[in-house]
């Protein structure tokens, strides 16, 4: 749906926003873009939608180049950014109306409303943007980015925020979305949020893309996994005879943790209990932990500092 | 052509002048009567008449200038502004549209608004001084031509603009002299020598004559040369305008 090929972006000031991005996002997939602050996520968004002009390299979206063929591309598009931009004394429904006929399609307000309607919006249609609450407002944002009926849209940072029963709807939105054919991409700060709705996830930091992967094997091939034992009795010490597992004394000498990769056939777990009933070691309770996504992303932005 | 974006921004900037109807209508239109009552009756009485028109009505053309000038440039480069200001132009940038298009809203909105405004005023000048419009259709050529140009010179100071004070600046400091001192109280002819030949230089002087010759046949200059000065302002206003789409100053990074 979306080809990036070789994007550069230096801005004004001299400062590289984008190095050498590649990328490409396949239709309707939800495409999670992770990095800290200042790594070049909004600026790739910017460049996909025009709001930015690459400084090289080539951007298509559903095969058609996004300077040479705007008028086509930018109709794909939604996009909600990362602020909350609002005409303060507009309503709700002059606004979103506003923003379709502004993508170049023609007045439909039955689909304005099933808009409204689906984003909890209607009984505010007559109010004031000035009058909402910020997240009635965000929820403004993502019925402007649709007004048009997107095929992809751009999501910076939609969450941001927002409280945690709004958040949930949202993702509950994204997801119908994406069912309904439409891509996503969308940045976040909460990795919980990429963890919980993306299909792939890519990792942007000093305006370089450092992984792009489907979630679940990046999870699979990057997580490790930790068996974790409650012991009846503390340990001062690790016991000789496993101190070549890969383990670790905890809470006073009363959980031992074993690190293990979860992807490898022969995990060691098995042995690892066996030798622990050889040398006496009872323990009460016994249970796993994997590693969530925000460790992931953390040790890969460490790992390129 | 995204017709359906060009009757949104027109509709948009349309509807803001009925939200503000007081300050876009009703506030110029009682401070240009202010000017027909207080400078018609206080220099009326003194010069009864300039070139064979009574000095009431000879002042109202230039008065309408004054008006539709100021709003032109007001209502584009505050329509302009004010996305940039709120963060909403990301819309306009990331739409389908072309800068045609957008000018055709932004700037199409903005003369209507002004030329509407000088029509207003127009009717409302006929309860204070007697006045007949010799040509209604160089008048409102006039008119229309000017509230464009100058609309298109406000979309110009919009985009320049980075904060209020500078949308400010050029309607308070430089078009507000200029009309008064491009002839609108006065015929030029009045003045001593060298002030005649400092006027020569105001662009305004050649608008508000050739606006009063569409109403009294009374001009300090010829026709076409005010029908000159228009079109090379309109002219300038067009190239700094494309230059700006394609550089992208002040609007795209």
């Amino acid at each position: 749906m979306i080809q990036i090929t070789d994007v550069n972006k230096v801005y004004a000031s001299g400062f590289q926003a984008l190095n050498n991005i590649n990328l490409s996002i396949k239709p309707a997939e939800i495409f999670a873009l992770l990095g800290p602050n200042g790594a070049g996520k909004t600026t790739l968004i910017s460049a996909i939608c025009g709001i930015v002009d690459a400084t090289s390299g080539q951007i298509t979206v559903d095969g058609k180049d996004i300077v040479t063929d705007y008028r086509h591309t930018r109709k794909l598009i939604g996009l909600v950014p990362q602020e909350l931009t609002t005409d303060a004394f507009e309503t709700v429904w002059t606004t979103v109306s506003f923003s379709r006929g502004l993508f170049g399609k023609k007045p439909n307000p039955a689909f304005i409303e099933k808009t409204l309607k689906s984003l909890s919006l209607w009984d505010k249609k007559d109010n004031r943007l000035m009058e909402l609450s910020g997240g009635m407002k965000r929820r403004v944002m993502i019925a402007k980015a649709l007004s048009h009926e997107p095929e992809v849209l751009f999501l910076d940072e939609p969450t941001a925020g927002v409280d945690v029963e709004l958040r949930k709807d949202m993702w509950q939105l994204v997801r119908q979305l994406r069912d309904n054919g439409v891509t996503i991409i969308l940045t976040t700060h909460y990795i919980e949020e990429a963890e919980e709705i993306a299909d792939r996830i890519g990792v942007i930091k000093n305006g370089q893309l450092i992984l792009v992967e489907d979630k679940i094997a990046l999870m699979n091939q990057l997580g490790t996994k930790q068996l974790i034992l409650d012991l009846k009795e503390p340990l001062t010490e690790i016991p000789a005879n496993i101190a070549d597992f890969n383990l670790q004394l905890k809470n006073n000498g009363l959980q031992l943790i074993y690190s293990y990769d979860a992807t490898e056939e022969h995990t060691g777990i098995s042995v690892l209990l066996q030798h622990l009933s050889v040398a006496g070691i009872a323990f009460k309770d016994i249970k796993t932990d994997q590693s969530s996504l925000e460790d992931i992303f953390v040790s890969l932005v460490k790992e390129t500092t | 052509m995204n017709r359906y974006a060009v009757a949104a921004i027109y509709k948009f900037e349309m509807a803001r002048t009925k939200r503000t109807i007081f300050q876009s209508i009703i506030s110029p239109v009682i401070s240009t009567s202010l000017y027909f009552v207080v400078f018609g009756s206080a220099i009326g009485s003194r010069i009864t008449e300039i070139g064979g028109v009574s000095y009431g009505a000879f002042i109202v053309p230039g008065l309408i200038m004054l008006s539709l000038l100021t709003q032109s440039i007001s209502n584009a480069s505050f329509g302009i502004y004010f996305p940039k200001f709120t963060g909403t132009i990301y819309e306009l940038l990331s739409a389908p549209v072309s800068s045609f298009e957008v000018l055709l809203g932004y700037v199409g909105a903005a003369a209507t608004k002004s030329t509407l405004l000088a029509l207003i005023i127009l009717a409302t000048a006929h309860f204070f001084v007697p006045l007949e419009i010799a040509h209604p259709f160089w008048m409102l050529f006039f008119l229309v031509m000017t509230a464009i140009t100058f609309s298109l010179f406000g979309f110009i100071i919009g985009i320049w603009a980075d904060n209020f004070e500078k949308l400010q600046v050029i309607p308070l400091i430089i078009i507000t002299p200029l009309v008064f001192l491009g002839g609108t109280f006065y015929s030029v002819s009045m003045l001593p020598p060298f002030w005649q030949t400092v006027t020569q230089f105001n662009p305004v002087f050649y608008l508000i004559s050739g606006f009063r010759w569409s109403f009294y046949e009374v001009a300090e200059v010829s026709l076409m040369t005010s029908l000159g000065v228009m079109g090379g302002f309109l002219a300038l206003c067009l190239l700094a305008v494309t230059w700006i789409f394609k550089s992208g100053y002040q609007i795209r990074q």
